[in-house]
């Protein structure tokens, strides 16, 4: 469903990432690691076509990147649910309006989906602070609604970039349980973390692949973890 | 056509949650209102100046064109003999019809508001005036047959003094329409502006709008929305004053006095209702135009 076939990217400078071929297919769950400032973030991006690659090819539900429109870009952003690493809210709505700001915009706001909000925000923790603003929020609640945003409108994949930097352990399980559970509604995962527990917490219950940004390139891990 | 219309009645109609997901953008709004309505009733005066001066350029172009005098100075002892010759030269001319002598009442009266009431026409040596109506005389030909006969006789057809009138009225029409084009550029202008503003001052927002999938024409309508609307409200709120200050101006007097003429005539007091609507088409097109300027800059 989004395939990266020998993709690089530089900001400008030098090759951040070269000769990446990555291939997301339905129903699978990756983890992706690397130092920090080796592209992690990037990539994320790339497969969600927020970048465009320097050269290679990105496909996106069979779609090659280098054709989508701005609307082929907003249509397929509500297929795939993305957990951005640096949250971002619209600070003067309150959480419960932020984690159905996707359904807003899409005019689904009055959908099914519309109707699990409540299970959504107590599922995260969050349902007290259903009317707070996105400025009250400590960081680890940011978090969590920020991945309550990007499974709302229930997508195809979903993308989540340090989705439990902030959390603390059992948090960090019970949101990875949250997306156990998705993948096994047959929902594509991928996660970016720096936390190897988490990953080993993860393959105890379903078989995940982990890749590793190596010297600029992406490996698939080993056994060792 | 229709797209157009279901647009314009989606905007009316308004949408509660995209108005939602853009804060309130308050002063830059209230500055549009403000200047819709100045400009709109700018607009209503350009529009009364274009068509008064319009009905102006008309009216003279019409009236003067059908009349001509002809004015006879005389010795006191020729001059009804000479009027008779004219008046005999004038009945057999081709395109002239209805030649007049006017009375001496009726030149007095021509006379009174250059002179005043008193005048003792009686005691003046005035030449004796002959009004008639143009149907396509030959005037070079006429002028012949005038000072062969009546030498103290002399045709005005009035093309002299007319044309420059009729080309300052028409003018002043122009300049009339050419103000109510600025008009509607410097509305644009400014609405664009302050939709720039507004989008600049919502950066973050539009960011996270596509990133969770809105797409340029949800994002584009809610500022959209907000700028078409006020600047309806503002154009309305002009326009009406405008026009009740056109309304208000001292009545048309029937001498037809270039600035009591100024203002609406029957129908064409529906004519400055217009304004608003196209106000409101003008900042439809400016914010439009600014919002997917700016969209552009994001992915
Ligand atoms: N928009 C940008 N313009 C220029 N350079 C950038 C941009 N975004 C990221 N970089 C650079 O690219 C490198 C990789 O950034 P990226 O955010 O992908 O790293 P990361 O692996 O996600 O790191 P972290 O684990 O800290 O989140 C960094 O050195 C960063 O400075
Ligand atoms: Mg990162």
């Amino acid at each position: 469903m989004i395939e990266l076939d020998k993709v690089v990217h530089s900001y400008g400078g030098g090759e951040l990432l070269s000769q990446v071929s990555l291939r997301l297919a339905p129903g699978s769950f990756h983890f992706l690691t690397g130092p920090s400032g080796a592209g992690k973030t990037t990539l994320l991006k790339l497969c969600y076509g927020a970048l465009l690659p320097t050269s290679g090819q990105v496909r996106v539900f069979g779609q090659d990147r280098r054709e989508m429109t701005r609307d082929d870009i907003a249509l397929n952003r509500r297929r795939i649910g993305v957990v951005h690493q640096d949250c971002q809210f619209l600070d003067h709505l309150s959480v419960a309006d932020n984690v159905a700001l996707p359904l807003m915009v899409s005019g689904r706001a009055d959908g099914e989906e519309a109707q699990h909000l409540d299970e959504l925000l107590s599922w995260v923790g969050l349902a007290p602070q259903a009317q707070s603003r996105p400025p009250e929020l400590s960081g680890g609640e940011r978090q969590r609604a920020a991945l309550a945003r990007a499974v709302i409108m229930s997508p195809d994949a979903i993308l989540a970039d340090e989705p439990t930097g902030n959390v603390d352990w059992e948090m960090s399980l019970k949101l990875l349980q949250l997306l156990i559970e998705l993948n096994r509604m047959g929902k594509t995962v991928l996660i970016a973390t720096h936390d190897l527990n988490l990953i080993r917490a993860a393959k105890a219950q379903v078989s995940a692949r982990v890749l590793r940004i190596k010297d600029r390139r992406l490996q698939l891990a080993g056994a060792d973890l | 056509m229709n797209a157009v219309l279901k647009t314009l009645a989606d905007l009316l109609a308004g949408d509660k949650q995209a108005d939602r997901v853009v804060p309130p953008t308050g002063f830059t709004v209230r500055l549009t209102v403000f200047t819709a309505a100045a400009m709109a009733f700018l607009a209503v005066f350009a529009l009364a100046l274009s068509m008064a001066s319009g009905r102006l350029a008309d009216r003279w172009g019409e009236a003067l064109a059908r009349t001509a005098t002809i004015r006879i100075s005389a010795p006191q002892g020729q001059i009804q003999a000479q009027t008779d010759a004219v008046m005999a030269i004038l009945w057999t001319t081709p395109g002239v019809a209805d030649p007049r002598v006017l009375s001496r009442d009726e030149q007095k009266d021509l006379l009174a508001p250059w002179f005043g009431p008193d005048l003792p026409v009686d005691n003046l040596p005035l030449p004796q005036l002959i009004e008639l109506t143009d149907e396509g005389y030959d005037a070079e030909g006429l002028r012949l047959r005038l000072s062969a006969e009546a030498p103290g006789a002399v045709l005005d057809d009035h093309t002299r003094w007319r044309r420059p009138l009729i080309r300052a009225a028409d003018r002043l029409r122009m300049l009339g329409l050419v103000s109510i084009l600025l008009i509607a550029l410097t509305t644009a202008a400014m609405i664009t502006l302050s939709a720039n503003a507004a989008l600049a001052a919502n950066a973050k927002v539009i960011e996270v709008l596509r990133l969770v999938g809105a797409r340029d024409t949800y994002i584009a309508r809610a500022f959209v929305r907000r700028f078409t609307g006020r600047a309806l409200q503002g154009a309305l709120l002009g326009t009406v004053l405008g026009m009740g200050a056109i309304a208000l101006l001292p009545g048309a007097d029937p001498a037809g006095g270039f600035l009591t003429g100024l203002g609406f005539q029957g129908a064409g007091w529906i004519l400055p209702l217009i304004i608003p609507p196209l106000a409101g088409g003008v900042a439809f097109a400016a914010t439009r135009a600014a919002a997917f300027r700016v969209l552009g800059g994001f992915t």
